[in-house]
C-alpha cells in the first residue's frame, strides 16, 4: 500500500488456471440451471417417451421458443440493472402494428421492419424517460405502458386481426421465419445471434459492465462517474426493439396478426429470466441462464400436454417457477453474507 | 496563490432545498500538501469533498484546478483532472469481481467500447501482489468483493485510487471500521502520498490521525469554514481545545 510500489519490478504474469472447485463456486447459478435442465429433460423423456424421443418436438421448440426467448435476452439486462419491464408484451403488438401499417402503405417489407423496430425503440425510450426523469419505479411505469400500448393497438386496429399472407414468399419473410433445409426454423438462428450479441454486449462491453454495476450498487456507480441514467434508458430501448422484432417474427410465422399478440408471452418471458438465475434484486444474472431457462419454460407447456395433464396447469406451473426461482435466489444471497 | 494551488474553491455554497450544507467556503489545496478536514457531524465535510469529486454541483461559487476555472464539474471530469477518491462508503460493487471493481467506471476498453478484459485482470493481479499485499492464493482477480474483510475492501478502494495516477487523493473517513494495524498502514499510506509529490484531502473524526499526517488542518463548522492551522504551528492539545471551542461557540475567540 504505497505510492512508489508501482516502480517495483513487474510481478509474475497472472495465469488463468482452471480450478474445478473455484469454477463450481463462481458458476453455481449457471451449473444449477444446467442441472435443472437435464433433470427435467430426463423426467420428460421418462414421462412421455413418444413425444420427447422424437426429433419433431425439438424442431417445434425451435420454431416457437424464440418468440419469447428473443425478448428475454434484453429483459435479462434490464433485470440485472435492477429494473423491470412488463410492457414488452404490448410493445410486441404495437411494433407489429407499425410494421403492418408501413408494409401495407408502401408494399416494402424492409420499410415495414424499420417502422416496427422504430416503434419498439420509441416505446422503450418512453419507459426509460419516465423511469429516469420522473423517477417512478419501472415496475409501475411499465404496468401503465403495458395497458397504454395494448389499448393503442386495439384502437388502431379496431380490435380486429389482419392477415399477413402478402408477406409470404418475400425475401425478408424467408430470412426471418423461413426454414433451413426444410427443418431448422430461421427464428432459432435469430435467437442464437441475438443471444451471442447480448452476451458480448453484457460481458465484453463497457455499457454491459455498467449494467452489472448499476444493478449491484447505484450509489457507487454514481460516485464513480458512471452515467446511470443513460445506461438505464438504453436498456429499456433494447427491450423495446427486441419486443417489436419478436412480435413481427411471431406474426409472420402464423401469417396473421392478433391484437392480443404478446399476452401469452408475458409470464413465459419473465419465468425464463428468473428461472435462468437472474437476481430480482439486480447485479447478477447470465445470458446462458436465460437461454436455458427459456427452453425449460418452452418445454414445460408441451410436456404438460404430452404427460396427459390439461393445459390449465401451465399458468399454475409458470407462476410456481417464478416464485420458487426468485425465492431460491434470495435465500442463496442471504447465505452469502 | 493561483498557480501554487492544485485546487481552489472560492465562495462555495451548497443548498439542499432549505438546508444550507455549505456557506461561502474558501478552500485551497497546495501542491504536495496533505490537508486535514475536521468538523463535527453535519459540518459539511462530506458535501465539500463531494463537490471536489464532481458528485455534487455547488449552488454558488467557483472551482479552480491548477488555477483554471472549471465549469460543470462532473465525476468523470474530476477523475480526468486527477482526482481519485476513497469514499467512506468505499464505493465498491460487492457482487462483482475484484478486477471489475478496480476499473469501476474507468474500464480499459478499445475502440467502440469493447473491454480489454485480459489486460484488466493482469493489471489487477499486479496491483494485488505489489500494492495490496494479497499474496494468498485464495484471492484472485475473479474473486467476488463481498467475501473480503473490511481492511481488504479498504485496500481495494485505495489501490484503485492510486492506479489512475491521481494528483489529488481524497480520503473520506478512511479509518472507519479498520483495525489498529490496518489504521497504521493507512496513515503510512497517506504519508507516502506526500512523499510521492501528490496532494491529499484527508477527512477523519479522529483528531489524532489528522494531526499525525496533515500539513494543514481546515475546520468546518455548520457549513462554514471556521478556521485553519498549520500543524507545525500548533500543538495537538491546542488543536483539541480549539475544536471543542468551535463545537460549542462556533468561533475561535
Amino acid at each position: 500500500m504505497s505510492v512508489e510500489a508501482r516502480d517495483v519490478a513487474p510481478a509474475a504474469t497472472y495465469k488463468e488456471t482452471f480450478h474445478l472447485g473455484r469454477y463450481i463456486r463462481s458458476n453455481t447459478t449457471q451449473l444449477g440451471i444446467l442441472g435443472v435442465f437435464f433433470a427435467m429433460w430426463t423426467f420428460f423423456i421418462l414421462a412421455a417417451p413418444q413425444t420427447f424421443l422424437s426429433p419433431q418436438i425439438y424442431l417445434a421448440f425451435m420454431g416457437t421458443i424464440p418468440f419469447f426467448a428473443i425478448v428475454a435476452m434484453p429483459l435479462t439486462l434490464a433485470v440485472i440493472a435492477g429494473e423491470m419491464d412488463l410492457s414488452f408484451s404490448s410493445i410486441m403488438a404495437i411494433g407489429t402494428v407499425a410494421f403492418i401499417a408501413a408494409f401495407q402503405a408502401t408494399g416494402n417489407m424492409w420499410l415495414g421492419l424499420a417502422a416496427g423496430l422504430t416503434a419498439g425503440f420509441l416505446a422503450g425510450l418512453l419507459n426509460g424517460l419516465i423511469v429516469v426523469y420522473i423517477g417512478i419505479p419501472s415496475l409501475v411505469v411499465t404496468i401503465g405502458t403495458q395497458y397504454l400500448w395494448r389499448g393503442a393497438v386495439l384502437l388502431l386496429v379496431g380490435g380486429k386481426g389482419s392477415t399477413l399472407v402478402d408477406a409470404r414468399g418475400t425475401f425478408l419473410y424467408t430470412a426471418l421465419v423461413g426454414k433451413i433445409g426444410e427443418y431448422l426454423p430461421l427464428q432459432m438462428v435469430w435467437l442464437v445471434i441475438i443471444a451471442i450479441a447480448t452476451w458480448v454486449f453484457l460481458n465484453r462491453h463497457r455499457i454491459g459492465a455498467h449494467i452489472y454495476l448499476i444493478g449491484d450498487n447505484e450509489k457507487t456507480s454514481r460516485l464513480m462517474g458512471i452515467n446511470v441514467d443513460r445506461t438505464r434508458i438504453l436498456v429499456f430501448c433494447l427491450v423495446g426493439v427486441a419486443s417489436a422484432f419478436a412480435g413481427i417474427l411471431a406474426s409472420l410465422h402464423v401469417s396473421f396478426f392478433w391484437p392480443s399478440l404478446g399476452e401469452g408471452y408475458l409470464l413465459k418471458t419473465l419465468a425464463a429470466v428468473f428461472l435462468g438465475g437472474t437476481s430480482v434484486f439486480g447485479g447478477t444474472g447470465t445470458i446462458l441462464g436465460t437461454f436455458i431457462g427459456a427452453f425449460i419454460i418452452g418445454a414445460i407447456e408441451a410436456a404438460i400436454v404430452a404427460i396427459g395433464l390439461t393445459g390449465f396447469w401451465t399458468q399454475f406451473i409458470y407462476g410456481l417457477i417464478i416464485i420458487v426461482s426468485v425465492s431460491m435466489h434470495a435465500i442463496l444471497r442471504k447465505r452469502m453474507g | 496563490m493561483d498557480a501554487e494551488c492544485r485546487l481552489e474553491l472560492r465562495k462555495i455554497s451548497k443548498r439542499f432545498g432549505e438546508v444550507h450544507a455549505l456557506q461561502n467556503v474558501d478552500f485551497q489545496l497546495g501542491r504536495n500538501e496533505v490537508v486535514g478536514l475536521l468538523g463535527d457531524n453535519g459540518a459539511g465535510k462530506s458535501t465539500l469533498i463531494k463537490i471536489v469529486t464532481g458528485y455534487h454541483q455547488p449552488t454558488e461559487g467557483e472551482i479552480l484546478f491548477e488555477g483554471k476555472k472549471i465549469e460543470n464539474l462532473t465525476v468523470p471530469l474530476a477523475r480526468e483532472l486527477g482526482v481519485e477518491t476513497v469514499y467512506q462508503e468505499r464505493a465498491l460493487a460487492e457482487l462483482q469481481t475484484l478486477w471489475r471493481n478496480i476499473f469501476l467506471g474507468r474500464e480499459l476498453s478499445g475502440r467502440l467500447g469493447f473491454l480489454r478484459v485480459h489486460d484488466m485482470k493482469q493489471e489487477t493481479h499486479r496491483l494485488m501482489v505489489e500494492s495490496m499485499g494479497f499474496s494468498s492464493a485464495a484471492v484472485i482477480p475473479e474473486s467476488i468483493i463481498r467475501t473480503f474483510s473490511g481492511g481488504e475492501k479498504q485496500g481495494v478502494a485505495i489501490v484503485r485510487a492510486l492506479y489512475f495516477d491521481a494528483d489529488i487523493i481524497v480520503l473520506d473517513e478512511p479509518t472507519m471500521g479498520l483495525s489498529l494495524k490496518e489504521t497504521r498502514r493507512l496513515l503510512d499510506f497517506v504519508r507516502s502520498i506526500k512523499a510521492a509529490g501528490k496532494s491529499a484531502i484527508f477527512i477523519d473524526h479522529n483528531v489524532f490521525h489528522v494531526y499525525d499526517v496533515a500539513d494543514r488542518v481546515v475546520v468546518l463548522d455548520r457549513g462554514r469554514a471556521a478556521g485553519e492551522f498549520r500543524v507545525k504551528d500548533i500543538t495537538l492539545d491546542d488543536l483539541m481545545d480549539k475544536m471543542y471551542q468551535i463545537a460549542e461557540t462556533g468561533s475561535f475567540d
